[in-house]
């Protein structure tokens, strides 16, 4: 049972624990990010829910990952949005019927011939750099010279003449903030795909 | 389905940062808060993907690094280590036409386990246990007596747990000890390292004085002169794990580190010039049969310059 997986078999690698999900969460799924907002956004109204139903879809994605991984982390990605979209339509019954068609009819892109990621190291410098812009300036300088410069949390703290806990605290509200600001970004530059 | 109502994404992202955090520029990060951590994770699956969303976007701003110059203090030269790499993988793949023939004359029961370069194979034991070879390996078992021995090369582990009769890997003079689990071995010559991913391991040897203990995260590095224990985050080890796929996952990761890694799978070798350019770092995933792409990301990323010869790529600036 070997887990390399292989394009065009018809039955998926098995991971054998949490650690190469992991991996293979963080590199398959995550950079699917602005794809799936852009999904969810179109067929979900409200807009303060999109986080808790984006982070349900991971957790569901992960969950059954675990189990088998999908041979076509998009397809199943968006498909698995799909079906949670339609059951929160009909547990909630809040969103008028038609919502309920769209989704239905809505058909999920395929996997094939994804981009060479590594071509577009310089688009994703380009999108760094916006996603960075975006945040609040102490958390913006504090990722910078942690990431940037390499600096420790002392030496950060010095530099920016607050105590070493703040430090975290901007970091932390920081990496929160470039989670999403990188989505935006993604979805800003992005190729017109899905 | 109601996983998020128990609570809100909020509240669980602001924790995941928290941690995040924490294990990444704390100088007091150890054991206890690790496993406090993995306690957290496995709690639930939002708790683990925001965490890994997070990291996610932690790591990726490490690509800004790469254009950005190192201090010349960091490190010690690696630059003569890719040349090395290359002349150690011609003299193993001779090695390994000889063990091959050896499997056929040697003692019934030990069984030879070899790959080539680039090869990636696995083998199910007649315990039950599990080996992955990666590229480049060794591997000589003695189902039978419970024993591995690794002549060279790198194997993912997952043992068939027996207490009475517990998995041996030897490794020249170093030797895992198996207490149920799932680990990493890795040999270079003289150089050993185990990492474990699951359960607990028992290493002995080089010139380790008494027998240490290694749980989920620990791991071993030890060579004729000395034995250093780092710690690995499950996220780490996952990177480590990705020749499994059949990629090389690099986090601000030095020239000259990814080099010597794309060298031990492929037969057109990379070569950077120079110590100042094998210093410069860069992140991505690669296929680990395609150095040209990481070719390609350190000319377009880092601005270097390329020179292609038959069978050798130089990297210079």
């Amino acid at each position: 049972m070997a887990d390399r997986p292989e394009i065009g078999q018809g039955i998926g690698p098995v991971p054998s624990s949490g650690d190469t999900t992991d991996a293979w969460f963080m590199r398959e799924v995550l950079p699917l990010e602005s794809a799936l907002m852009q999904f969810l956004r179109r067929n979900w109204r409200n807009e303060s829910d999109l986080a808790d139903i984006r982070q349900e879809v991971y957790a569901r994605v992960y969950e059954s990952a675990r189990k088998q991984l999908p041979d076509f982390p998009k397809s199943f990605l968006l498909t698995t949005a799909r079906h949670l979209l339609i059951n929160r339509v009909r547990r909630e019954r809040i969103v008028p019927i038609e919502a309920i068609g769209d989704l239905e009819m809505l058909g999920v892109p395929s996997d094939e011939a994804s981009p060479d990621r590594t071509v577009m190291a310089r688009e994703e410098l380009r999108r760094l750099q916006a996603a960075l812009d975006r945040l609040p300036q102490r958390c913006r300088e504090a990722i910078v010279l942690r990431q940037v410069e390499g600096l420790s949390q002392r030496e950060i703290a010095q530099r920016m003449g607050i105590a070493e806990k703040t430090v975290e605290r901007h970091l932390s509200l920081g990496v929160r903030a470039l989670a999403d600001m990188l989505t935006l970004a993604d979805t800003l530059y992005g190729e017109e795909k899905s | 389905m109601s996983a998020a109502s128990e609570m809100r994404h909020d509240e669980i992202e602001v924790r995941a940062a928290d941690w995040l955090v924490a294990r990444r520029v704390r100088d007091d990060w150890d054991e206890e808060k690790q496993s406090a951590l993995d306690a957290w994770l496995e709690q639930s699956p939002l708790h683990r993907v925001t965490y890994l969303r997070l990291e996610g976007a932690w790591s990726r701003t490490h690509r800004l690094r790469a254009i950005h110059q190192p201090e010349p203090i960091e490190k010690p030269a690696k630059a003569a280590y890719p040349r090395l790499r290359n002349m150690l993988a011609g003299f193993a793949v001779a090695a390994i036409g000889l063990a091959g023939l050896g499997a056929y004359l040697s003692l019934p029961r030990e069984q030879t386990y070899a790959t080539a370069l680039g090869q990636h194979r696995a083998v199910t034991l007649a315990d039950g246990s599990h080996v992955e070879l990666n590229t480049n390996t060794l591997l000589r078992v003695n189902a039978a007596r419970k024993i591995a021995w690794l002549d060279h090369g790198e194997a993912f582990f997952e043992v068939h747990h027996d207490a009475s009769h517990p998995f041996v890997v030897m490794a020249g003079d170093k030797r895992i000890t198996d207490v149920g689990t799932k680990f990493i071995a890795r040999r270079d010559g003289d150089r050993f390292e185990a990492d474990v991913v699951e359960g607990r391991v028992q290493f002995e040897g080089g010139i380790a004085h008494k027998p240490a203990l290694l749980r989920q995260g620990d791991s071993v590095v030890a060579d004729a002169n000395s034995v250093t224990m780092p710690k690995k985050t499950a996220i780490d080890l996952a990177r480590e794990l990705g020749w499994r796929h059949g990629v090389l996952i690099f986090d601000a990761t030095p020239l000259g580190d990814a080099a010597a890694e794309f060298n031990r799978y492929n037969a057109d070798k990379i070569i950077i010039a120079d110590d100042t350019t094998a210093r410069l770092s860069l992140g991505g995933t690669f296929r680990t049969n395609d150095g040209e792409a990481f070719v390609r990301l350190a000319q377009q990323v880092l601005g270097l310059r390329i020179q292609h010869y038959p069978n050798e790529t130089v990297i210079s600036r």
